[in-house]
């Protein structure tokens, strides 16, 4: 699956590591929660490389926040696109816990999610679909209003048109 | 009238450039069905028994003329001649085209009129009360409120792939006219000890195959806070409602299988955590939102003009000027309900014909706007006093002069077996047949205010739950039978009906109907006791006797 990532289509440099097989001593890995969650220590305490984790949507975030600041890399999964729970975890990784590393949007992502996902704080992308990832900057300028504010920063509607009313007021 | 500026119509013309790619893509076969049906269904397009049906929302039940025009036109140019309004303040169009519905989509969003989250697993279309701003006694104009909750859930990024759908009323009266306590959130507008706006908010009704009458999860949240305590209650949904199951799916589950207590401990705590952040409304937002909310002129103008004196003396036009005609908060005015109930039609059918000639009658008399009820009724919201005469020859004109609002001919029904892909029976026949019964303006008159809604599955598209007299199709050794429920009401006092027996097969249901209502003439306390109370004191029992004994 095609990676999309600041608006190009880029090389995983993480390797996903199987339950049970060692972890590589060098490079990128991306590990399940659960092995994480087993003995974070082992898997952070690696001599070479940033450490990821695949965390699944029916588990609390919570769990995963002592760690955040020694993590590359959290990846939320979709397993299908109708289940939208890691909306909800990567809004409180990015509003509540503060997180700023890499914060991938995993599993059944297509073009019709990305203002969505983009909004709710992701900022990396596995595609299911390649044309879909090609279209991936077009796909994202579809909108330029929003009416409610998220912690993406961008002006709600609402805020929109004070800020055009008092510029208005002010002569400008 | 709230009035769209640059940034609402930007947002939806954004809207259909998507939605005509993403056809263009369903078209090409880039995208499988099984992809493009959510994102149908996000705006509204549903695939149906014969063709594309497409809902339309009517944020809050309120029209322009313009606005009602360019419906007309989407009914004549894109279907049938005719739309059809339902229960959720929308429209649907039963035979649109799949090619040509960004078309329709265009059209109708050149007048403000959009379909999003019209339908899937979203916060769909925000209702209220559909004399909002003017019905008399009323805390403010909930509709101020309204909008900052469509805006707040339209295109929602968090939540625009909940568990199920997710629906929102509002009051702001104490008659509650917007069945709040049936809809998965239900608001209620009140001033605190302080005087400050705030309301009490209430939780997981529905009706459907598990119906619940909503709690109060929190008896006053300010204005400023209702934002993010909403944000909150769909938060702890989102994460913990389940979707393993989807009859269960529904936030009403979560909040009985947690108890409100529990649930109301885990959105506190969230709430807390949100309530002083982006979400928080300052007075400035408020007061911008509801500068663009337009209010009629009104003159001053005497209570009872001459012009109504003399046409009292005409018995047609006092018939209809008892039941469709309502009290206003300005003085001199009236609010007009227009019904869609015509003998033997399908309930809440308009054609364009009607619906172009409802817009004159409203620029000429009702300031240009329409209003549009979950009783499937349409309603002129200001209109003078002194003009209801010609207003109603107007109506009558146009064979919406039809004196029966409240009345037992005044049926909500969903569309059933003769549109409906998920139906077990038919709905709209039933309908027209108890219409035909109760044709004797007189006898309705005599039976007084009696509400009959009638569903044809479980799904409770037409309320049956909550009807007087609740009517549920079933299927039996693939025939149609008919449950019947009495009692119910969607109104302050929501209750849910209680079912009188066994199912009767199609044949008998207007019978049953009738039986029902002769029972009550002769049960009743005194003419003023209406049909709900008379079953309330004296419980089903009498009924069941009456309607069964000779079956
Ligand atoms: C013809 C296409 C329609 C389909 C396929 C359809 C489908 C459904 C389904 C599946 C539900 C239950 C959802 C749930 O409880 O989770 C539902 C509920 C509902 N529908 Fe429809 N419906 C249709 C038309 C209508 C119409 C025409 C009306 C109004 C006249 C309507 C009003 C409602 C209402 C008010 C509910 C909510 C009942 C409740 O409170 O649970 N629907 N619909
Ligand atoms: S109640 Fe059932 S039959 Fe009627 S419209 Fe809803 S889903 Fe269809």
């Amino acid at each position: 699956m095609p990676l999309v990532k600041g608006g190009h289509i880029v090389a995983d440099e993480f390797v996903r590591t199987a339950e049970d097989a060692e972890l590589p001593a060098q490079g990128a890995v991306l590990v399940s929660a659960s092995r994480f969650l087993a003995d974070p220590e082992a898997v952070l305490g690696r001599a070479g490389g940033k450490v990821g984790v695949i965390w699944p949507n029916d588990r609390d975030v919570d769990d995963l926040v002592p760690h955040l600041a020694r993590l590359a890399l959290v990846a939320l999964v979709f397993p299908s696109f109708r289940d939208g729970r890691a909306y909800t975890q990567a809004r409180l990784l990015r509003e509540r816990y503060a997180y700023r590393g890499e914060l991938r949007a995993t599993g059944q992502v297509l073009r019709d999610q990305f203002v969505f996902m983009l909004r709710a704080g992701f900022d990396a992308f596995e595609v299911k679909k390649q044309a879909d990832a090609e279209a991936f900057t077009e796909t994202v300028k579809r909108y330029s209003v929003f009416y409610q504010p998220t912690g993406d920063g961008r002006l709600s509607a609402l805020h929109q048109r004070l800020q055009l009313r008092h510029s208005e007021s002010a002569g400008l | 009238m709230y009035a769209y500026d640059e940034i609402d119509r930007t947002l939806v013309n954004e809207r259909v450039a998507e939605f005509r790619d993403q056809v263009k893509r369903r078209l090409s076969g880039e995208l499988t069905e099984d992809e493009f049906k959510m994102l149908r269904l996000q705006n509204g397009v549903y695939l149906q028994l014969h063709a594309y049906m497409y809902r339309i929302a009517i944020p809050y039940g309120t029209l322009s003329s313009e606005q009602l025009r360019r419906l007309a036109h989407v009914a004549r140019r894109y279907d049938r001649g005719y739309g059809h309004f339902t229960t959720r303040q929308n429209i649907q169009f039963n035979w649109i085209k799949l090619a040509e519905l960004p078309d329709a989509m265009a059209d109708l969003a050149e007048v403000g009129i959009q379909s999003m989250q019209t339908s899937g697993n979203n916060m769909r279309n925000v209702t209220s009360d559909q004399w909002a701003g003017v019905a008399p006694g009323e805390i403010e104009d909930p509709r101020i409120w309204a909008e900052l909750l469509r805006q707040f859930t339209t295109l929602h990024p968090e939540f625009s792939f909940l568990p199920r759908k997710f629906k929102i009323a509002i009051t702001a009266s104490e008659h509650d006219r917007a069945a709040i306590k049936i809809h998965d959130i239900g608001l209620r507008l009140l001033k605190n000890a302080e005087g400050e706006t705030g309301f009490e908010v209430l939780v997981g009704g529905g009706l459907g195959r598990s119906p619940f009458i909503a709690k109060t999860i929190k008896p006053f949240v300010h204005g400023r806070d209702i934002l993010s305590y909403v944000e909150a209650i769909l938060r702890v949904y989102n994460q913990y409602g389940r979707r393993d199951n989807i009859y269960k799916a529904r936030i009403k589950i979560l909040v009985h299988e947690l108890g409100i207590e529990k649930f109301s401990a885990e959105v506190e705590e969230e709430w807390q955590q949100i309530r002083d952040g982006v979400l928080k409304l300052d007075d400035d937002i408020i007061e911008d939102i509801r500068s663009r909310f337009f209010y009629p002129a009104y003159e001053t103008l005497p209570h009872m003009p001459d012009e109504l004196k003399q046409a009292a003396h005409d018995q047609k036009f006092e018939a209809w000027r008892k039941n469709s005609v309502f009290a206003h908060k300005v003085q001199g005015h009236a609010i007009v309900v227009v019904s869609l109930k015509p003998v033997g039609g399908p309930p809440g059918d308009a054609t364009a014909d009607q619906m172009d000639a409802l817009a004159d009658i409203a620029d000429k008399y009702s300031f240009g706007e329409i209003r549009v009820g979950h009783e499937q009724n349409l309603a002129l919201p200001h209109v003078r006093k002194r003009d209801l005469p010609a207003v109603w020859k107007a109506l009558d004109a146009i064979g919406l002069a039809i004196p029966n609002v409240n009345l037992v001919s005044d049926i909500i029904a969903c569309p059933g077996l003769d549109y409906c892909s998920l139906a077990n029976a038919r709905s709209i026949p039933i309908a027209q047949e108890i219409t035909r019964r109760f044709a004797n303006h007189d006898t309705a008159n005599l039976i007084g205010r009696l509400h009959i809604n009638i569903s044809g599955c479980i799904n409770a598209c037409g309320h049956h739950h909550v009807g007087h007299i609740g009517i549920l199709g079933v299927e039996k050794n693939n025939e149609e039978f008919y449950q019947i429920t009495i009692g119910g009401r969607a109104d302050e006092g929501a209750a849910l009906g209680t079912l009188i027996g066994p199912a009767v097969p199609y044949a008998e249901v207007a019978d049953v109907v009738e039986d029902i209502v002769e029972a009550y003439l002769a049960l009743r306390a005194h003419p003023e006791e209406l049909f709900v109370d008379t079953v309330k004191r004296l419980g089903v029992e009498p009924f069941r006797e009456r309607v069964y004994a000779t079956r």
